[in-house]
């Protein structure tokens, strides 16, 4: 504990001011030292109020009469009963490092003034409040940008995602079909653009999609006189990334879907077919609640996955083409345009502020899988 | 009459639509295939059925000695066979202590599992570098490895215990009242009867460093210790049209093992999947 204490308090210390005297504090450094110290702290505290609270129940033990354990008997205790904690002690830190940390380490930029123009070491870094938030909301060129960012994004994550769920949907009610023969190899072949790595493919699209030597205007277009700018033109990026996901992403909904078709007994149709059902009806009222209520989740998985589907919008075509009076491309989705800010504007401010938003567009989709989600429903276990 | 024709109808135009789709999705494909097999280097004068079929760029990864391709074969495989291993250990012991244990903080850590897992590692870049930096695994693949398990682990334990909650109770109450302890109902009850999801964990952190070029891109900077995906995307990140040939060369050497170990494999992955994804 006092050998923590220099820690401790340079740590505080440090994210307080962020240094004084620019070239010997490094702020960054700072910040990183400051953070640790809090989550260690915090750790301390909570550690050294159980202490108190186990202490406080052996107490109330032994006045009411029970014999103090043995060492032994102590030593069995701890083992036992602290299993659990060391069971998710070695994972719960990884997890703290990697991302806890650089969560509340991206949270704390966004209330600084770390840009390209005032980076460490060469200069210091302030706390500067909401000062990012406010910049990013009034002033025209990045209030235009969020807008048509946020917007696409929602568009984007819904659009392609039930795209795909759709197509899925179609493909694997069809072939389930009794009539259909070949069932495994058309289902393989389906499966082949989840099985391929997507970065690949995504590449490969992007140039057979060029606008100027790919194959598709070259080869398949080329005959009909027609050339489509698909990736200089905003609209026809976004309709080409757009059929580009839904082909890579269908084939996992895909499989899912075939699989619990698969498992719906054949009792039920027989039973809406005495009654006279149409296949409409059989369809809506047997096939999609099965469906839908063996795969939900994984389905809402989808959609969180796509919002931060990151590896698509910046292979294609890095969230080109280039928009006039933004700071954001055509197709740029928040995730990108935080990359972008990072990475090759050096703006780490603004960056860090858009994650506080994606991490609050994120945090509604989570609240929306716990209310679903069946194991808390089911937490009367104990 | 009416009827058999249009059960014949909608038999053609389910097969015209499976048709379609293999097109579709054979397309991009066979075009890569070709495109590699072109001689030249740049796609301009490449075709889809080349004039002269050449195995030129496969020669060039493997027998060239500027190219760097088996060693990032390497390092890939090495990333990916460490960060597997180590993340079914982590995960199986999260995820075992969270099913089978009630102690402080089980409910708040499963709910903020399920936070993070939403969050993509990717939110916290800069930090992650300025982390790996101040402990130097700054460019090395012992850092990616670690970035790899943290980033993986909310997903992955959520899934483990969600399998977990599955195998009936009964199992490991009746082996703790003849006396096994801990981790002798933990190795040899749970384990075993668990093995589906803990291959599927496996198999997806197998893959990924096969898949992503992002976290190396941040992590890693000498080429020697490139992965696979990192060193391909340079092939045709600095001009373009260039190296493409040798790009689809390479890209078919990881597509084709990845996706024949998928084809293998999928029906397990999915149960495990659809299992851990909707009792979690």
């Amino acid at each position: 504990m006092i050998a923590l204490y220099d820690f401790l308090n340079i740590g505080f210390w440090g994210i307080y001011t962020l240094g004084t005297i620019p070239m010997v504090d490094d702020s960054r450094a700072l910040l990183v030292q400051g953070l640790l110290s809090v989550i260690l702290v915090v750790f301390l505290l909570l550690f050294y109020a159980y202490n108190l609270v186990d202490a406080y129940r052996d107490g109330q033990k032994l006045r009411s009469g029970y014999a103090i354990p043995s060492m032994k008997e102590s030593f069995h205790a701890v083992w036992d009963r602290g299993f659990p904690y060391y069971m998710v002690l070695p994972g719960f830190f990884i997890l703290v490092f990697v991302v806890v940390f650089p969560l509340l380490f991206m949270i704390s930029l966004a209330f600084t003034n770390y840009n390209l123009y005032n980076s460490p070491p060469a200069k210091l870094l302030d706390w500067v409040g909401f000062d990012n938030f406010t910049t990013l909301f009034t002033e025209p060129i990045w209030r235009s940008s969020l807008l048509s960012v946020l917007s696409w994004t929602v568009v984007w994550t819904f659009v392609a995602t039930t795209l795909q769920i759709v197509v899925a949907l179609l493909l694997a009610v069809m072939v389930n079909d009794a009539r259909v023969k070949f069932k495994r190899l058309i289902r393989t072949i389906f499966i082949l653009p989840w099985a391929v790595p997507s970065f690949v493919t995504i590449l490969i699209f992007a140039a057979m999609f060029n606008d100027d030597f790919g194959a598709i205007n070259r080869e398949l277009l080329a005959p009909f006189g027609v050339q489509i700018p698909w990736m200089s033109d905003p609209v026809w990026a976004k309709v080409t990334i757009i059929m580009i996901q839904v082909w890579l992403g269908f084939p996992f909904v895909f499989a899912l879907f075939s699989g619990v078709l698969q498992s719906i007994s054949n009792d039920w149709y027989e039973a809406a077919d005495v009654d006279g059902g149409s296949r409409w009806n059989k369809f809506r009222h047997i096939t999609l609640p099965h469906v839908l209520y063996a795969t939900a989740p994984l389905l809402i998985m989808q959609y969180a996955g796509n919002f931060n589907n990151f590896n698509i919008i910046y292979l294609f075509n890095e969230g080109g083409p280039p928009v006039r009076n933004q700071t954001a491309g055509g197709t740029d989705i928040l995730i990108s345009w935080v990359y972008k800010l990072t990475f090759e504007n050096n703006n780490y401010k603004m960056a860090a502020a858009i994650s506080i938003i994606m991490g609050l567009v994120v945090a509604i989709f989570a609240f929306f899988q716990f209310s679903r989600s069946r194991s808390f429903r089911e937490e009367k276990m104990f | 009459m009416n009827r058999k024709l249009k059960n014949r109808l909608e038999l053609t135009l389910i097969y015209a639509v499976v048709l379609i789709m293999f097109v579709v999705i054979s397309y991009p494909l066979l075009w890569t295939l070709s495109i590699s097999l072109n001689p030249g280097t740049s796609m301009f004068s490449s075709s889809l059925v080349p004039e002269r079929w050449s195995t030129t760029h496969y020669e060039w990864l493997f027998t060239n000695p500027q190219s760097d391709y088996l060693l990032w074969y390497k390092n890939t495989l090495l990333v990916a066979s460490v960060t597997s291993a180590a993340s079914v250990i982590i995960v199986s012991f999260v995820a075992y202590a969270f099913s089978r244990y009630d102690f402080i903080g089980r409910k708040y850590g499963i709910y903020s599992f399920l936070l993070l897992q939403m969050f993509p590692v990717l939110m916290g870049m800069v930090a992650i570098y300025l982390l790996l930096n101040v402990v130097g695994l700054l460019d090395s693949l012992w850092g990616l490895v670690i970035i790899y398990i943290g980033g993986g682990l909310p997903m992955n334990a959520f899934l483990v215990k969600g399998y977990l909650d599955t195998i009936p109770r009964d199992l490991d109450e009746s082996a703790k009242i003849d006396g096994a302890g801990h981790f002798r109902i933990f190795f040899q009850i749970l384990t075993p009867l668990a093995k589906p999801i803990l291959a599927v964990v496996a198999l997806f952190n197998f893959m990924a460093p096969f898949m992503d070029f992002l976290l190396p891109r941040i992590i890693l900077r000498s080429p020697e210790k490139f992965t696979l995906a990192l060193g391909l995307f340079n092939f045709i990140n600095d001009k373009f049209a260039n190296n493409f040939t040798r790009f689809s060369a390479g890209a078919i050497l990881i597509a084709v093992p990845i996706a024949v170990v998928f084809l293998f494999l999928q029906r397990y992955l999915i149960t495990g999947l659809a299992e851990g994804g909707t009792k979690g």
